[in-house]
């Protein structure tokens, strides 16, 4: 980027077949991924998927071992990072201790000579609401001052790219909903390119436009939000965005519009254009959220699964919605989301009930289904990341 | 205070309700009264010392309770460019070990991060002259500088030295001394500061547009100045003192003496007690007061 200037607009970025390895085990295995200007991507991932190491091959601070990287349709592979036209919202905010948090702001436009730095530093500060500190040493804010001073630091230089590593972590709730409305409003007024890497679904969802979903240095599936989460693609995908009821079995017909499943005994029906295999053994699903609970057994209806009689085991009220755990027998487990339209719940534990949902609501999956237990019910992120990371150091052991 | 220097960087820590505060006394008790005896006491002979006057029909070496205040005129009239070479000389020698030990330090403190036998092994090698008496390797060097060596002849037949020149007994020999001497006392601060440097900010520094050799002026020099300030005081208050590397019998000369040799001159061989103690006065007066502007134009007591 010419001193002097700021960035006019955001600016594509793109991977061509990026590797990355370090000694003993590989981070990224041949990544491709192209994102448009001016668009607010999010990598989406469990710790160790290599989300960051992504974020630090476009930043320049890593070199990739293979591919390309190309910002604007020009290739900066072999770029120093200070002069690439990206910044970066450190997950450590890496604040500078022995500058105020104006100096610490104006720091990037003194190095390229942009006019008055000092009064855009304040403009800067004056949007993240910390203008009235600008004097302080960054030692002397809260963890979320210091992360506003961060993103703060790095829009100032209104950069092509603006690279945002878990920049909301430290965050209460509160503050969390306002920075990302803020991040949002300063992405749309700006037009820039974010790139935003975060293990927070939630975050994910509601700031970017498209959502890639991470695994093990792959991505799993890509695509604005909603269809991530109506149609995931994987296992992986549908338990880490939101919670998913997987079910395994035969598939025994595929004729007309569905292709329809057996298992335990039940057949259920998945729309052919909703399931990624339409035969042999495969995994479907359906959000719990979808699943409508029964006392007395429904009756058989075209574009109805059911499933059932099973028991009640588990019921946890969360307000807005209640959360049951029905064990079927022969299908194990089954997490149903219901809306508290009444008060209270509607069934006690141990109560017999059955479950429907629409056709048009369930899923199929492309993995294999996998031997050993068949349904992680177990979906929160954590749980997931402890285990993807169990399993690369399994991995890492063997290799 | 300038003491502070080599005082933690820790920020105060808020005081817990304090109950007991005699055991705090008990356990000053031992170094207040070390300090009591062997600073004090002696600190404040040494003033009345600089004040004494000679006993009349005396015996050289006899002096007698006084206010003879003119002995600072008299110490200063005489031994002022004994003063200003000691200073100059710890100056220079000073910015030599800085060069020197900053880039070393650099290299043990952050880029050998990734190989902790190599940091160990050149941390060894940084303390390894303390395993060899100070005035041993002070001897060492007066043998390898002395004339009729072959770096004395190597250096004429260069044409770097003039055909009758010497190298021992020069400003150039002593100011070698010293700095060589006092490397290790540069390097250790600035080594504990740096390794402790979080090359985040460097990387940040990086990503924020600054080329590395901005981000080092910018960034790695301000957050290590509490390593250079330590260093730079440990090593200029004792060279500005030292009475080894000038002194005639090392790497000095007549013309190389500084007040330290003055001060041992005076003690020891003329007997000239009051002289003696009214320049260590003056000498320690004139250290505090540099190293109070320095401490401060240097801006670190928030660092500290």
């Amino acid at each position: 980027m010419a001193a002097g200037t700021f960035a006019e607009a955001g600016a594509d970025l793109e991977l061509v077949g990026i590797t990355k390895r370090f000694p003993g085990f590989t981070a990224i295995e041949d990544l491709d991924l192209t994102i448009p200007a001016g668009s607010f991507f999010a990598l989406l991932g469990p710790s160790g998927c290599g989300k960051t190491t992504t974020l630090r091959l476009v930043a320049g601070l890593e070199q990739p071992t293979a591919g390309r990287i190309l910002i604007g349709g020009k290739d900066v592979t072999n770029v120093k990072p200070f002069k690439r036209p990206v910044n970066t919202v450190f997950q450590s905010y890496a604040l500078f201790p022995h500058m105020t948090v104006l100096e610490n702001v104006a720091f990037g436009l003194r190095r390229r000579r942009i006019g008055d730095p000092l009064g855009k530093a304040h403009e800067a500060l004056r949007l993240v609401e910390l203008d009235h500190l600008a004097s302080r040493k960054p030692q002397q804010l809260s963890g979320g001052q210091q992360q506003r001073v961060a993103l703060a630091r790095a829009v100032v230089n209104r950069p092509a790219l603006l690279l945002l590593d878990e920049p909301l972590g430290a965050l209460d709730l509160k503050l969390r909903r306002q920075m990302q409305l803020e991040l949002k409003t300063i992405q749309n007024e700006v037009g820039l390119t974010f790139l935003h890497v975060t293990h927070d679904q939630e975050e994910a969802m509601t700031m970017a436009d498209t959502v890639a979903v991470m695994n093990r240095g792959e991505i799993e599936q890509m695509g604005a939000p909603e269809e991530l989460y109506e149609l995931p693609k994987t296992a992986f995908v549908a338990n880490f965005l939101g919670q998913s009821n997987l079910f395994t079995g035969t598939v025994t017909s595929s004729s007309g519009a569905t292709i329809v499943v057996e298992v335990a005994g039940v057949k259920l029906e998945v729309p052919k254009e909703r399931a990624q295999r339409h035969a042999g053994e495969v995994t479907i699903g359906v959000r719990p959220e979808k699943l409508l609970l029964h006392t007395t057994a429904p009756k058989k209806a075209a574009g109805l699964n059911i499933l059932g009689p099973g028991r009640v085991t588990d019921v946890s009220f969360s307000g807005v919605s209640t959360q049951y755990q029905v064990v079927i027998p022969g299908v194990g487990p089954v997490s149903v989301f219901a809306q508290n339209m009444v008060f209270g719940p509607v069934v006690n534990e141990g109560a017999e009930v059955w479950v429907t949902w629409t056709v048009d609501h369930g899923f199929g999956l492309l993995d294999e289904p996998e031997p050993g237990p068949k349904f992680a019910s177990d979906t929160d992120t954590r749980t997931i990341a402890v285990q993807t990371r169990d399993e690369l150091l399994a991995e890492i052991e063997e290799a | 205070m300038a003491f502070a220097a080599f005082g933690s960087s820790a920020a105060p820590v808020e005081q817990a309700p304090r109950k007991k505060s005699w055991i705090a006394w008990v356990l000053l008790a031992p170094g207040l009264a070390y300090l009591a005896l062997f600073f004090l006491t002696p600190f404040v002979s040494l003033i009345l010392t600089s004040l004494q006057a000679p006993v009349e029909f005396g015996d050289v070496g006899q002096y007698q309770t006084a206010f003879k205040i003119e002995n600072y005129a008299t110490v200063i009239e005489q031994y002022w460019p004994h003063f200003l070479r000691a200073f100059g000389y710890a100056l220079v020698a000073t910015f030599f070990a800085l060069v020197i030990s900053y880039p070393l330090a650099y290299f043990i403190g952050v880029t050998a991060r990734k190989w902790p036998l190599l940091q160990a092994l050149m941390l060894t090698l940084v303390i390894a002259p303390f395993f060899i008496s100070f005035l041993l390797r002070t001897l060492a060097w007066k043998q390898l500088m002395s004339d009729d060596t072959p770096l004395v002849h190597a250096l004429k037949a260069l044409s770097i030295l003039p055909p009758d020149g010497h190298l021992t007994g020069t400003a150039f020999s002593v100011i070698f001394g010293l700095t060589y001497n006092f490397i290790p006392f540069m390097t250790l601060p600035i080594y504990t500061n740096l390794e402790r440097l979080d090359t985040r900010y460097l990387e940040a520094g990086a990503d924020l547009y600054a080329k590395p050799s901005t981000t080092f002026w910018k960034v790695t020099v301000p957050l290590s100045m509490p390593g250079i300030v330590s260093g730079t005081l440990l090593t200029f208050i004792p060279a500005s003192g030292d009475f080894i590397n000038a002194s005639s019998t090392f790497l000095g000369s007549a013309q190389t003496q500084m007040v330290g040799n003055a001060i041992e001159a005076n003690f020891l061989n003329l007997l000239n007690y009051p002289a003696a103690s009214a320049m260590s006065v003056i000498l320690m007066a004139l250290i505090l007061v540099i190293v109070g502007i320095y401490v401060k134009r240097s801006g670190t007591e928030d660092l500290l």
